[in-house]
């Protein structure tokens, strides 16, 4: 294993060095109270420049990633990351930009920023957008202030979110953190919303149902326009959450569904990379009727000049520093005008055949509980593996070893011992095959050899790892002096 | 160009294995009326066009390279090491994703442990988190945390802490039994006369920024103590840079303190990505938002990394749990571990002074100018607010300034109307003493 950065620390040892003084210098107590003066430094690593490059390039390679494997991991929507996007994005006319610079300084981004805005409402038929939230989550969290703050318009008192059992975790916690309570809504035998289900929850206190479209078994919600009619009836509003979006480019638009709140995820649908768990852009969509209560600030078009407008009495406010994760909108907007009209309903085609393709190649190794034709993904059960005394996570552990990163595992919650699996427009037939033979193999050796199997990895940096250590025994950081944990201490 | 490898040709073949005719019978659950023919777009650009395109878009802005900005009031352009744009370029930081699969994810769980360590090393705190947002979004998770933690109601912020994280605070609790106080300041910085009158037992939370809104540095130890007295968490918003030269939040006995860790090995890039950097008290981990990483044990015994504590987290607690943060700033983290290891203990104190010295110099200068002064007399770090005579009509020195190539400080009465003269005049590491001396000479002739 690669040691430590602090562990290749020698003293004195320098990887930068700040440019020279040009003004005349003082002592810092000069200028700064002496009991305001930091007495220690940090401990931080004293390295050079290649001890830096080498450390984090041995690391680099002990990861799985989009670029070096096959990463099917369901519901995140890990496609190819166009490099032209990383290379529009690092152009200092967007990457050197000070989010205070005035107008005259800042018409380019601001264009930008107003045409992806546009974009988004034309592929999903919304009808206005913020792109400031900064992920998923952040989104989910913004549209639930604005359904919440609609109701307080309207003065009604609304304290619960309809969430399916299918749905992601976010979606209970955005709704706690927002202040409501959360009923779940049981799935149908279909895996769909049940309607007669939701009927029977659906009371005067109801803020709205928080969907995701298609689901998390990767169906589309068959009865969307019945759903949303329903809650609207009872004045309540229907929230999307668009993690999912890259099976509808092209296909069907939300605002068309009656949607009344959207989050979309740039990482996902609109290939802006995952760097190892973020930046991602969780864009908001509304209708009409809800655009005042968007976060601002919002780009205006003043005169001739787009300008950042700041008031607005409505607002559910600011959830942001500045304007959001505006690099990876860059690199969406790219992306956006690269793959144009044809190219983004292809990317949803290809990725739901591709889906569908490896659904039924796999069909021969695993049963797929509700068994239809799914869009960009679907979930396939390992509960057959139990009888030898393996489970779903043990399968997923060996896929690694195969070269394949594992699907999401255990999740939605609804399906026992769940792959959910997506492969994304980008994968070739080849891929795929690849995978459903990988997993054909490692059915055998369940039969075969399940202690094997229920020890991988095998062919990793290292095995299987002890979770339970890790929680019950936090440690969370390196100390000086002491190496990091007891059994390594004497091998190094 | 659709990046989407397999042609037309496979994908009638893998159709006629699934078993269907045509794509549109896949999409039995789409109901007609809700089917679009095309999207309403242009069509795609080749990558030659969708690059020029980009760059027209970014020759209409004025880039830090182009310009020279007095400007920070929450965002500070630093100097970033090559070597950070090139490590982090790797495909294998860029492109996975959180490291759910920590066996085949080595590499990011070690970064973050490292990140981890640097960041409570600089912070002198016991514990951080792999990262949040950013800044403005860190300090509200605070106050949710703080609120949970204390089980009390009332969260204390000071008017000079960052508005736009002011904002953020007010979004988040908007709904919540929670009670929003802003402390005023007085002479530039947070009154404690009046912090010591809010304060009460149910107060969940008192959050202060070091160095505060108006960049001058506030009494953090005795606010601290006033926090305490009553068991209230004492919050620390803090500048990363500055910690090369001001004690850090440990050493004032903050409960959780947070920063814009963006500064560290990341442009200002119109604001975002930011970095959220969030840490707190052994007392308090379990309390912790986000991820974290863990040191544990593989079957073998030898040395890994592990995502833990996870009960914490939306996806096994789901409502129950601490925030709903999933995808956090894993790939700034990364460039922030990077920075930090180059830049190393020596470098930010060299830095830290750097930006002290030519903030100073600056400040002086610009002073000597009839119309302008220093608005509070107390110390700084390298952001300083000065204040123009009644007579002086700053939008044309700013308009004057900006034809020369010059963004001047931040109108402070955006924020404060109270204060129609004051700017606030940021000096880092890359602004030359001829930027400053130009400035000079612009503004002596420019009443």
């Amino acid at each position: 294993m690669e040691p430590l950065i602090f562990e290749r620390s020698i003293p004195g040892r320098r990887g930068y060095v700040p440019p020279p003084n040009d003004v005349p210098p003082s002592d810092p107590s000069a200028f700064i109270p002496p009991d305001q003066l930091r007495a220690t430094a940090a401990t931080w690593p004293e390295v050079a420049e290649v001890d830096v490059i080498r450390h984090y390039t041995r690391l680099s390679q002990l990861n799985y990633s989009i670029d070096t494997h096959f990463y099917p991991l369901g519901s995140c929507t890990m496609k190819h990351n166009p490099r032209v996007n990383e290379r529009v994005a690092a152009l200092p006319g967007f990457s050197w930009l000070h989010p205070l610079q005035p107008a005259a300084h800042t018409q380019g981004i601001l264009q930008l920023l107003h045409e992806l805005e546009q974009l988004l409402c034309a592929i999903t038929g919304m009808a206005a957008f913020t792109l400031q939230p900064a992920a998923g989550a952040q989104g989910e969290l913004t549209g639930l202030k604005i359904m919440a703050a609609y109701h307080r318009r309207q003065q009604r008192h609304r304290s619960t979110i309809l969430i399916p059992d299918s749905a992601h975790g976010t979606n209970p916690a955005s709704a706690a953190l927002s202040g409501f309570s959360v009923v779940q809504l049981p799935s149908g035998p279909d895996g769909l919303i049940d309607v007669r289900e939701l009927k029977a929850r659906l009371t005067g206190d109801v803020a709205g149902l928080m969907l995701t479209n298609p689901n998390t078994l990767g169906l589309f919600e068959r009865d969307i326009k019945t759903i949303a009619a329903l809650l609207h009836e009872q004045e309540a509003l229907v929230y999307m959450d668009g993690a999912n979006m890259n099976a509808l480019l092209g296909v069907a638009r939300p605002g068309d569904m009656g949607i009344d709140i959207l989050q979309l995820n740039l990482h996902k649908t609109f290939s802006t990379p995952h760097g190892g768990g973020g930046p991602g852009a969780g864009p908001v969509g509304v209708t009409s009727t809800l655009a005042d209560l968007l976060p601002l600030p919002r780009v205006r078009q003043r005169g001739k000049s787009l300008v950042w407008q700041e008031e607005g009495t409505a607002s559910v406010g600011r959830v942001h520093g500045f304007y959001g994760n505006v690099g990876v909108l860059v690199r969406a907007y790219t992306y956006i005008r690269s793959l144009g009209r044809d190219g983004l309903s292809r990317a949803s085609r290809v990725a739901i055949i591709n889906a569908n393709y490896l659904k039924t190649k796999l069909q021969e190794i695993c049963p797929v509980p509700y068994d239809r034709a799914c869009l960009h993904e679907f979930v396939a059960t390992m509960k057959a593996v139990r009888a030898h005394g393996v489970n779903a996570w043990d399968v997923a552990k060996r896929l690694l070893d195969y070269g394949c990163y594992a699907p999401t595992v255990y999740f939605p919650l609804i399906v026992e011992e769940a792959l959910m699996i997506e492969p994304t427009e980008t994968e070739s037939k080849e891929t795929l095959d690849q995978f459903a033979q990988a997993l054909g193999q490692i059915i055998a050796e369940v039969r075969s050899d399940p202690e094997m199997v229920r020890h991988a990895p095998h062919r990793l940096p290292v095995n299987r790892l002890d979770d339970v250590k890790a929680a019950r025994e936090p440690n969370l950081r390196w100390r000086p002096g002491r190496s990091p944990n007891w059994a390594t201490a004497g091998q190094r | 160009m659709d990046y989407a490898p397999n042609t037309e040709e496979q994908l009638q073949q893998m159709l006629q294995t699934i078993g269907v005719d045509s794509f549109d019978q896949l999409l039995a659950d789409v109901p007609a009326e809700l089917r679009i023919r095309a999207l309403d777009l242009l069509p795609g650009l080749s990558e030659a066009d969708v690059v020029q395109l980009g760059e027209q878009l970014a020759a209409k802005n004025v880039s830090l390279k182009q310009a020279t900005a007095f400007l920070g009031a929450g965002s500070y352009a630093h100097g970033i090491p090559t070597a950070v744009d090139s490590l982090a370029a790797r495909g294998e930081w860029l492109t996975p994703y959180t490291p759910y699969q920590a066996e085949a994810s080595q590499g990011t769980l070690q970064a973050i442990y490292e990140f981890q360590t640097m960041v409570c090393e600089l912070f002198q705190m016991d514990v951080a988190n792999a990262s949040l947002y950013d800044g403005a979004s860190s300090v509200a998770e605070s106050a949710v945390m703080a609120i949970r933690a204390t089980q009390r109601p009332r969260i204390l912020v000071s008017e000079v802490v960052h508005p736009h994280a002011r904002q953020v605070i007010a979004t988040y609790l908007s709904g919540a039994q929670a009670v929003i106080q802003e402390i005023p300041s007085v002479n530039g910085v947070t009154d404690l006369e009046a912090l010591g009158k809010a304060l009460g037992d149910d107060v969940a939370a008192v959050i202060l920024q070091q160095p505060n809104a108006c960049g001058c540095l506030e009494p953090m130890t005795q606010a601290g103590e006033l926090a305490h007295r009553v068991g209230a968490l004492f919050v620390a918003s803090v500048y990363p840079i500055s910690l090369g030269v001001l004690q850090p939040p440990g050493a004032y006995d903050a409960d959780i303190a947070v920063a814009e860790g963006r500064c560290f090995g990341s442009p200002p890039a119109y604001g975002g990505p930011g970095l959220g950097l969030f840490t707190t008290t052994n007392a308090l981990t379990r309390r912790i938002p986000g991820r974290l990483a863990g040191c544990t044990v593989d079957q073998s015994g030898r040395r890994g990394y592990t995502l833990t504590l996870q009960t914490r987290e939306q996806h096994i607690r789901r409502e129950r749990a601490t925030s709903n943060i999933c995808t956090n700033e894993g790939w700034l983290a990364l460039r922030a571990t990077i920075f930090m290891a180059l830049v190393g203990p020596r470098g930010l104190a060299e830095l830290a002074r750097l930006n002290l010295d030519k903030a100073h110099y600056a400040q002086e200068q610009l002073c000597t100018i009839p119309w302008l002064r220093l608005m509070w007399d107390q110390p700084f770090f390298n952001e300083f607010t000065l204040q123009a005579d009644p007579a002086i009509d700053l939008e044309s020195i700013q308009r004057r300034l900006l034809r020369a190539g010059v963004v001047g400080g931040y109108r402070l009465a955006h924020w404060y109307p109270l204060w129609p003269q004051a700017t606030l005049w940021c000096v880092t590491e890359l602004i030359s003493r001829d930027s400053i001396d130009r400035l000079i000479k612009i503004l002596k002739h420019a009443v």
